[in-house]
């Protein structure tokens, strides 16, 4: 089975609408649907991972949006089904985000990692 | 009549970037303020109207259609028309040969077909316009 890496990089696009970011979702339902994929956050995309996001209280009129997005919590849930999430560390640092600011189990790597690790994979899907 | 008029163009499509639910929010804010608020719908922003926009389960959360209650942008403009009123009045119009280009002519009940020079119109009769290009 070939091994794919699906690389996240423009943050935030629609994800109010959705209720999720749309890359994420369709890794989660690859790995769903038996594939080998991990998932590489860079850029604003490494905020993906952050602790404690709020997107709740959108309201237009009368209509509310009742289910916001739970990006932090969609990708805790990506690596409890086994989908490896790495962050681009020095994306995190450019933007104060520390290894403590992050949701349990992500793997950061170096920017200088990036070349290998795609290397380790069969396929790059960079959305 | 509001004393105040704010015209906003779009280009975005629904589901694609936060610039459009930004831009929804300040027609809300200013529909709020009584102000009255125009949008010029371009080019893949002809969709956020289409009235077949139907809410979905997530398979991933496992979750149903009432569950999940996911958003429709039909859904939050209709509520912008509900709130409009008064003073404070919304007009929207849908680039007409956007429209006809994507077939996207099936709208909730508000927009109205036009074309730029509506929008020019428009920018010349406002408070302030608001371009938010696509990215």
């Amino acid at each position: 089975m070939p091994k794919v890496l699906s690389v996240v990089e423009h943050a935030y696009a629609g994800t109010i609408e959705e209720q999720d970011d749309t890359v994420l979702w369709i890794t989660h339902m690859v790995k769903n649907a038996g594939g080998d994929i991990s998932a590489l956050l860079r850029g604003n995309a490494t905020n993906y991972a952050v602790r404690g996001q709020d997107a709740s209280g959108l309201r237009f009129g009368g209509v509310t949006l009742s289910v916001p997005p739970t990006i932090e919590k969609d990708v805790a849930d990506m690596i409890a089904k086994g989908i490896t999430v790495y962050a681009v560390r020095e994306d995190l640092e450019q933007r104060g985000i520390s290894a403590s600011d992050l949701v349990p189990g992500v793997t950061t790597i170096s920017a200088s990692d990036v070349a290998r690790l795609f290397d380790e994979h069969d396929q790059i899907w960079h959305w | 009549m509001a004393d105040k008029t704010i015209t906003i163009s779009l280009m975005d499509g629904p589901y694609d970037s936060e610039t459009t639910t930004t831009a929804l929010r300040i027609a809300e804010a200013a529909l709020s303020k009584g102000i009255s608020v125009n949008v010029f719908a371009y080019e893949g922003a002809v969709s956020l109207t289409l009235k077949g926009q139907t809410q979905h389960p997530n398979p991933v959360k496992g979750t149903t259609a009432e569950q999940q209650q996911h958003p429709t942008t039909a859904g939050f403009i209709a509520a912008l028309f509900e709130k409009a009123g008064g003073d404070a009045q919304l007009q929207w119009v849908n680039c007409g040969l956007c429209v006809d280009e994507r077939g996207a002519s099936d709208w909730i009940d508000g927009p109205r077909r036009g074309g730029p020079a509506d929008f020019y119109k428009w920018s010349q009769e406002s408070t302030n316009t608001l371009v938010i290009g696509t990215r």
